[in-house]
């Protein structure tokens, strides 16, 4: 329905908030992983992979996934982008 | 004949457990199955009430598990069907009367006596809903389309996963068409993507459910009834039927057909 319709016959569309809400509230449920636990594993997979390997750490994204009723955990770690030219 | 068991849960109180249980024993009952359904919500008991029985308890969950009674003296038999009968919860005991090994043990003796066996969980995720889904070849959970409910239904499948049953089976209850097409409230297919278990029913919001309720007399029994229609419906899914889901669609009001032309 067109927005300005919502507005005058009273519709607020909380459905899709609901839904929104309840999608973040389940993956924490299923999982018992807070945002918290989540900023520690991801310092902890940072350091970790930086001995190995070096990466860009602003633009790591550690997400959790659900498909059906799997979880997953899935993490986007870009390398460090090296100049060839100056490295010679 | 060996009675299969089901066992009808949801974690929050007050989705509907007792009435969708009171319902889908009546509704197979009408279908000539020999039913027994079992109220394991002990202290609380309701079951009774709600099929109009309370009037002929003599012995109860409790008195057969300690071994006060027979197992038939327990089962009363329902005024509308023969073979309908229902074993109350014990009123003035609580959950830590019984076990799940004596649920289970009681859910064999009961596989003689019927074709359907439909336990009413308790509401809680503790000893009570441990008992009652122990001796559950499948167990159904309820919800109704708010985040609570959808919440703790959520939370009762993982336990039922963790426990190694079959996967569940899920009941939305108290849809209201109306307030979908709104977008105020979560539509069956929002609530299923949530959960992501199969689907056994729908049951649309029902004023009938509340005055059936009133007179002890399971809204399955009223043909004209919408909620009692859709518990029948689920009724013969159980049975294996392929039934389709009701047209829940209510007629457009005037902004709808409104904004389709403007669109």
């Amino acid at each position: 329905m067109a927005d300005w319709l919502k507005r005058i016959s009273g519709q607020t569309g909380s459905a899709d908030e609901a839904k929104e809400r309840l999608k973040l509230v389940l993956i924490h449920d299923r999982t018992d992983i807070n945002p918290e636990t989540m900023d520690e594993l991801k310092d902890d997979l940072l350091k970790t992979i930086s001995q190995h390997i070096a990466i860009e750490p602003e633009m790591v994204k550690i997400t959790m996934l659900h498909e059906g009723r799997e979880q997953r955990l899935v993490a986007d770690i870009p390398l460090k982008h090296y100049d060839r030219r100056k490295i010679g | 004949m060996t009675a299969k068991i089901i066992t009808v849960t949801s974690g929050k109180g007050g989705v509907g457990k007792t009435t969708a249980t009171a319902n889908l024993a009546v509704a197979l009952a009408q279908m000539g199955q020999r039913v027994v359904c079992l109220d394991a919500d002990i202290g609380l008991r309701n079951l009774d009430v709600v099929m109009g029985l309370e009037n002929r308890i003599v012995y109860d969950l409790v008195d057969v598990i300690e071994g006060r009674c027979r197992l038939k003296q327990a089962m009363i038999r329902d005024k509308r069907f023969d073979d309908l009968h229902l074993i109350p919860a014990a009123q003035t005991r609580d959950k830590n009367a019984i076990s799940p090994s004596d649920m289970l043990k009681l859910g064999e003796e009961l596989r003689d006596e019927a074709d359907w066996v439909i336990i009413d969980s308790p509401a809680g995720i503790e000893r009570g809903f441990r008992n009652a889904i122990a001796p559950a070849d499948e167990i159904i959970v309820i919800t109704n389309p708010d985040v609570s409910a959808v919440r703790d239904a959520d939370r009762i499948i993982g336990l039922i996963e963790a426990e190694q049953k079959e996967p569940a089976m899920l009941v939305i209850n108290r849809l209201n068409p109306e307030m979908v097409q709104r977008g105020d409230m979560l539509d069956a297919e929002d609530v299923l993507e949530l959960l992501a278990i199969k689907l056994i029913g729908i049951v649309p919001e029902d004023e009938n459910v509340i005055v059936s309720t009133n007179v002890g007399k399971p809204v399955a029994l009223d043909e004209k009834s919408r909620a009692g229609q859709a518990f029948r419906n689920i009724a013969r899914r159980l049975m294996g039927d392929e039934v389709p889901l009701l047209n829940l669609d209510f007629k457009e009001d005037f902004l709808h057909k409104l904004s389709r032309v403007f669109k």
